[in-house]
């Protein structure tokens, strides 16, 4: 099972916490962590599930519900604020039809905010899953949605 | 390699990635053969350039023309126009280069070029290639400190160069280094703190992805110097390619016996540990870094203990930013007086800024200590974009302070903006133009760190969701000066009671704005 | 190392290590604290204490800061002044403010400290109230828009109690404190010891409530009510009416329930006699067949549940003795039921415990010997003075009266079962006679007896070396249980035959169901108040009840009986370390 894997991947050390959340995270099918693999991880580090709770919200990678097949995550941070990130995201929920940290109907989207990514050279920026966009504009977020949905 | 006419230098960094630079890289390389230029020349991968905002980028040595905004249907004409003929592609060329030196103004007017100190290598060496950055001189910093410096002569030079911490809070390097080697404990950590979150902030990511052996290079003297065996890189959890780049360096650091036991036959046995954040702002900050690297919710530690004595596992530990430690194989090699020609009295070395939003070119700049604000704007920045007039500058990212015209001509180092109630912070320049809405911006500034407060204290929890209720209803229009004065009000008591530098800060932004813009804030309200 | 600084302009030398909180204490400034508890480590979270020290750029926690040699401190500035009132302003606009109504008014320490730096004003709009309160649990409600998010519920059980149940969610404005996976502390591990209530500060947790329930009973002409109260409680219920901490107060308690019309006022105290035997009975049978030893007791409902949550493969040992509690229930609706023609139908059970963990004990299912709910309602202490109060009754003010026939009677070896060590020592004079036949002569066991977090003693009984442990604190008890687990994993046997274990720290007195604010200090002087009416009482052995002999003679037959067995004893299941659900027999 590709869980197991994954655990076997690091000591059972409690400084490999956030390596194993995001390992986990990024193999599940809903792009979360869920229930299951916060008690595999605390087992596996022999501490509290309550401990593995805390630290798994604390962080804003991590995701304790199921997210959609894509996700975008939009910065708001203030340089990309600056360079017109609010209406982009009044442009995506509008599109989407869903607020912020919401999934669309047809479980294809999920849309998130995040802080600055660091390429606020070519603000305002997204990520799409793994990948990083910058420059946006409203005809680039369509085009981008388009190509997501295109290659399901 | 005489037979090579030309490299070909591809910028590969978070920025051109998003433009397609993979796909530009392929297609390059397939040309080059295609004309049969292989033997000729050489595509190599590099950091960035320094340019942010332009897409692809390419840089031909040896004539050193920049090619900006680059795409895999140009290639074909790239390289038979320039590679092929030696034609420059006058259509593709960036008009004004970057400015690869740290320049000064002279009290004359003239123009000073010195080389670069931390950006040196970056957008020039290949920095997946370990032997391209020991060709570029790395680790022979390392080699000298280890085989023949001591570890209190490493920290005298460091302490007389003056180097001061450039994540934000500027204490000086030396000093540290020295009461960690002072600490009795036979295990000691060094921490290299890379969780770059300060919004607009991205040098450190450049750094990391443009030469990271220079990044292992000064962990190792600053192990030897102080004692740690063992290092630890916290990068934020987002920057993945400076992960996966400081990594490969890290192992191919490992392979050629630069980590590991017994390094340059010293006796000293060091390596690093790379780990990953998974977003948080506050981590950034020294103490609740080391909560992360422990596995824990990163809320801040009190103070005393500081780290020095009891920082990660309870052992000594040795936090310095990127930048900080990418200074120090400049310093052992070169020493320290040479260091301290740059910059100012107070503040010696340089800085490396990210200058972004209203300018004409965007980018990442190394310039000397002491610089001022208008030199960056219009001598690195190009100017205002679109001819536009200069409203104001938040430097230091979110947690700084807005900068108006009579700033522009203020000194800037991490001493001399104190005077003036603002702080250099991590090196972020967001540029204003006149059509800024204030008011707005304030607005994206209280909601970030509403956002990234860790909810541990009562002042920053519940100060910056009060600010943002404030600050909501005054860029709504339904505010009164009662609102205007609270902002005041909360900041001051954050400042004064926040259990961390976190909240501590956030009177820099509100009262900065307060001071240039209070008209235009209180025609806001009602 | 001593220090000089000065405080106040005042010089103080101190300790070094010493933190200003404390510094200022010893030259007369009593700087006002919110989060900070003496019991637990200071977090810094309200910032409340702060301080300005000169030179320094931010101000200073007193709570957690140590005085360093040569510091300015200044504790009453203008600046400090404000900066605090803003705090607490900060807190109340975060606070749902219903204090008429809390279960905390008067008691709530928010409400102190509003009025100590004299608020005067509310600055800010409340906020909406946004969180649902959690039901979930049988024992706890938990309500997160009163929490100020000190953290001391967190550390009590997780470091303390090492439950763990508790931690924070989420981060910033929107941190709230949950269990794991957020399902509700009903749905978790939490074995409801309520240690959480007590160092609560403010009214975001507290017990479940069954004062509505019981007044209803009193008031069904109907019904027929009884009421127990656990040794526990007449330590500390003074307490809740202005009297001494420390002082008994059996005799008043049992006037003021008569007064408050329930139909038979007994005592716990006689079913904890009775548990003696019935667990002494079992303990004798143990070592003498070598089975199942040690012998863990098992009146502490709480511990109950962490036992079978996280050491299910220990349940064996545990005695199968019913607590007093449950013991009494039974009683209650079969021997008393039968000998006063009542049917048990119409009888209500009503308890008065220091515990939280008793509420969930009664709902057991499996503690329906009577083939009915044998306790119907638990009341903790803090609910009892409540319905006192409520009904005009001036605890001060009641004479002493003795509780009613037949379960009423007891020995001072009932009594100290509310003390840590106490439900030891009771058995231990108990077992010599039953081992021996004779009398133990020097019955004041003190080794067993105190806030160390462990004990341990050896008492040779006629060549027996009988080895026994007492823990209190369920993370003494953790560290007790896992070595006797590696002593059976590899050895086969353990070093002890007797092992008593109290969830609270402190034992009883120190329950989760005691008055708020109860400290540590607070739990060793209410112990002593237990060994006083010990050392008062004439008969101190609890074999010795004359109640006891009669429930034997006309009810039981003898202790360990078949129908002892029957109604007297239950048995434990394993339990998830997940949700803390039953997972097996």
């Amino acid at each position: 099972m590709y869980k197991e894997t994954i655990l076997k991947k690091f000591e059972p050390r409690l400084d490999n916490i956030l390596y194993i959340l995001h390992e986990l995270q990024d193999n599940n099918e809903q792009h979360y962590v869920s229930k299951e693999d916060l008690k595999l991880c605390a087992d596996y580090l022999s501490v509290p599930y309550s401990f593995v709770h805390g630290v798994a919200t604390f962080y804003t990678m991590f995701s304790l519900t199921p997210r959609g097949r894509n996700i975008i995550r939009l910065c708001d941070s203030p340089p990309c604020h600056l360079m017109g990130s609010g209406s982009l995201l009044d442009y995506l929920k509008n599109k989407l039809k869903i607020d912020v940290g919401e999934t669309t109907k047809d479980g294809v989207f999920t849309l998130e905010l995040t802080s600055c990514l660091g390429v606020c050279g070519v603000a305002p920026a997204l990520m799409m899953n793994n990948a990083t966009i910058g420059k946006l504009t409203p005809e680039k977020v369509d085009a981008i949605l388009e190509e997501r949905r295109k290659s399901l | 390699m005489n037979m090579v006419r030309n490299h070909v230098l591809i910028s590969i960094d978070a920025n051109t990635i998003i433009a397609g630079a993979r796909a530009v890289e392929d297609a390059l390389i397939k040309e080059i053969a295609r004309q049969g230029l292989s033997q000729e020349i050489v595509v190599l991968e590099t950091g960035s350039v320094g340019i942010e905002d332009q897409g692809v980028v390419l840089v031909v040595y040896p004539e050193g023309i920049y090619y900006t905004n680059i795409t895999p249907a140009e290639v074909p004409e790239l390289v038979e126009e320039h590679l092929l003929k030696g034609r420059v592609v006058h259509r593709l060329m960036l008009k004004e280069t970057p400015k690869r030196f740290v320049i000064t103004k002279e009290k004359t007017g003239l123009m000073k070029e010195q080389p670069r100190i931390v950006l040196k290598n970056c957008g020039f060496i290949n920095p997946e290639s370990i032997d391209e950055a020991i060709a570029a001189d790395g680790y022979q910093a390392a080699a000298k400190a280890l085989s023949s410096m001591k570890p209190d002569e490493i920290i005298a030079e460091v302490k007389h160069a003056g180097l001061t911490g450039r994540g934000g809070a500027a204490f000086p390097t030396g000093l540290k280094w020295e009461f960690a080697s002072k600490v009795d404990n036979p295990v000691k950590y060094i921490v290299c703190n890379a969780d770059e979150g300060e919004p607009g902030t991205f040098k450190d990511r450049l750094i990391l992805e443009g030469d990271p052996h220079k990044l292992i290079e000064s962990m190792i003297i600053g192990g030897y110097a102080t004692g740690a065996t063992k290092g630890f890189v916290y990068i934020r959890g987002e920057y993945e390619l400076s992960i996966e780049r400081l990594e490969k360096a890290i192992a191919d650091a490992r392979s050629y016996g630069l980590l590991g036991t017994n390094i340059f036959d010293s006796g000293f046995d060091f390596d690093i540990t790379v780990m990953k954040g998974a977003g948080a702002y506050v981590c950034g900050e020294e103490t609740a870094l080391i909560e992360s690297i422990e596995g824990k919710r990163g809320h801040p530690r009190n103070k005393p203990p500081y780290p020095i004595t009891a920082g990660l596992w309870g052992k000594p530990t040795i936090v310095n930013n990127v930048e900080t430690l990418s200074n120090i194989p400049e310093i052992i090699l070169k020493g320290a007086e040479n260091f301290k020609k740059y910059g100012t009295e107070k503040c010696s070395g340089t800085k490396v800024y990210t200058i972004l939003g209203h300018v004409a070119t965007p980018g990442l700049i190394e310039t000397e200590m002491g610089t001022t604000l208008r030199d960056i704007i219009f001598e690195y920045g190009g100017g205002i974009k679109d001819g536009k007039r200069f409203k104001c500058a938040l430097v230091g990212g979110a947690a700084g302070a807005f900068l108006g015209p009579d700033m522009l001509d203020v000194k800037m180092d991490f001493v001399n903006l104190r005077e003036y109630a603002a702080a250099l912070g991590s090196g972020a320049i967001l540029v204003m133009d006149e059509d800024t809405d204030i008011v707005d911006m304030l607005k994206s500034v209280l909601h970030f760190f509403k956002h990234e407060s860790c909810g541990h204290c009562v002042p920053c929890r519940l100060g910056t969701a009060r600010l943002v209720e404030l600050i909501d209803r005054i860029a709504a229009s339904k505010g009164t000066s009662k609102d205007v004065e609270g902002l005041t009000r909360i900041s001051e008591t954050m400042k004064d009671t926040s259990f961390c530098p976190l909240g501590q800060s956030l009177i820099l932004p509100v009262s900065s704005s307060l001071k240039y813009f209070k008209d235009e804030i209180l025609a806001r309200v009602q | 190392m001593m220090i000089k600084a000065t405080i106040n302009k005042i010089e103080v030398e101190v300790e070094e290590g010493t933190t200003i909180l404390e510094a200022a204490r010893i030259v007369g400034f009593k700087i006002p604290t919110l989060c900070y508890n003496p019991d637990l480590k200071p977090e810094g979270s309200c910032g409340i204490c702060v301080v300005e020290v000169e030179g320094a750029p931010a101000m200073k926690r007193a709570c957690m800061t140590r005085l360093e040699r040569g510091w300015k401190v200044h504790t009453n500035t203008a600046k400090v002044r404000k900066a605090r009132k803003e705090i607490v302003e900060l807190i109340l606009s975060n606070h749902e403010m219903d204090c008429l109504v809390c279960v905390k008014n008067q008691s709530c320490e928010l409400q102190h400290v509003a009025s100590l730096v004299g608020i005067n004003t509310l600055t800010y709009p409340r906020i909406e109230k946004k969180w649902a309160v959690d039901t979930t649990s049988p024992s706890i409600i938990r309500d997160q828009n009163k929490c100020i998010l000190c953290g001391r519920c967190i550390q009590i059980c997780s470091n303390i109690q090492t439950v763990n149940a508790l931690t924070l969610d989420q981060r910033g404005f929107n941190t709230q404190i949950s269990d794991a996976f957020n399902e509700g502390m009903g749905n978790s591990v939490c074995v409801n010891c309520g240690q959480c209530t007590v160092y609560c500060p403010v009214g975001a947790l507290y017990e479940k409530s069954h004062t509505d329930k019981v007044w209803e009973a009193l008031n069904d002409p109907d019904k027929h009510v009884v009421v127990q109260e656990a040794p526990a409680v007449r330590a500390m219920l003074g307490e809740e009416f202005g009297m001494e901490t420390g002082t008994l107060v059996s005799g008043k308690m049992h006037a003021a329930l008569r007064r408050m019309k329930f139909d038979a006022v007994f005592d716990t105290n006689f079913t904890a006699d009775l548990t003696i035997l019935e667990e002494g009975t079992e303990v004798v049978g143990r070592i003498k067949a070598n089975k199942n030893i040690p012998l863990i007791t098992s009146c502490s409902p709480g511990w109950v549940k962490f036992l079978e949550t996280f050491y299910p493969h220990l349940i064996h040992l545990a005695s199968t003795a019913k607590s007093p509690q449950a013991m009494f229930g039974t009683l209650s609706k079969t021997y008393y039921a039968e000998l006063k023609g009542i049917p048990p139908e119409k009888i209500v059970s009503v308890s008065i415990m220091p515990c939280t963990a008793k509420k969930f004990e009664a709902e057991r299912p499996e503690l329906r010997s009577s083939g009915y709910q044998d306790v119907d309602y638990v009341l903790t202490t803090r609910e009892i003075a409540r319905m006192m109060k409520e009904a005009g009754i001036d605890l001060r003010e009641m004479p002493d009266e003795p509780a009613d026939d037949p379960l009423g009677e007891y020995t001072g070896a009932a009594t100290i079962f509310g003390a840590t060590g106490g439900v030891m020592e009771a058995a231990l004079r108990s077992a010599y006679f039953l081992i021996t036949g004779r009398e133990l002569e020097n019955i004041d066991i003190l080794a067993v007896r105190g806030m160390t977090g462990i004990k341990e003693m050896e008492i040779n009984i006629d060549g027996l070396a009988l080895k026994v442990a007492v823990a209190h604190g369920l993370g003494n008890a953790r560290i007790l249980l896992d070595k006797v687990s590696a002593q059976l994993a590899n050895e086969g046997k353990s070093e002890y035959h007797i092992i008593e274990v109290m969830a609270c720290p402190g034992g009883c007195v120190g329950g989760g169901g005691q008055p708020w604010g109860s400290d540590m200090a607070r739990r060793a002087r209410r112990n002593e108040t237990l060994f006083a009416e010990d050392r008062s009482l004439p008969l101190r052995r609890s074999h010795q009840n004359p109640s006891i002999t009669a429930i034997y003679e006309k009810f039981l037959g003898h202790p360990n009986s078949e129908k002892s067995h029957h109604l007297l004893h239950t048995h434990y299941f394993k339990r998830s370390p997940v949700d803390g659900k039953v997972v097996s027999e």
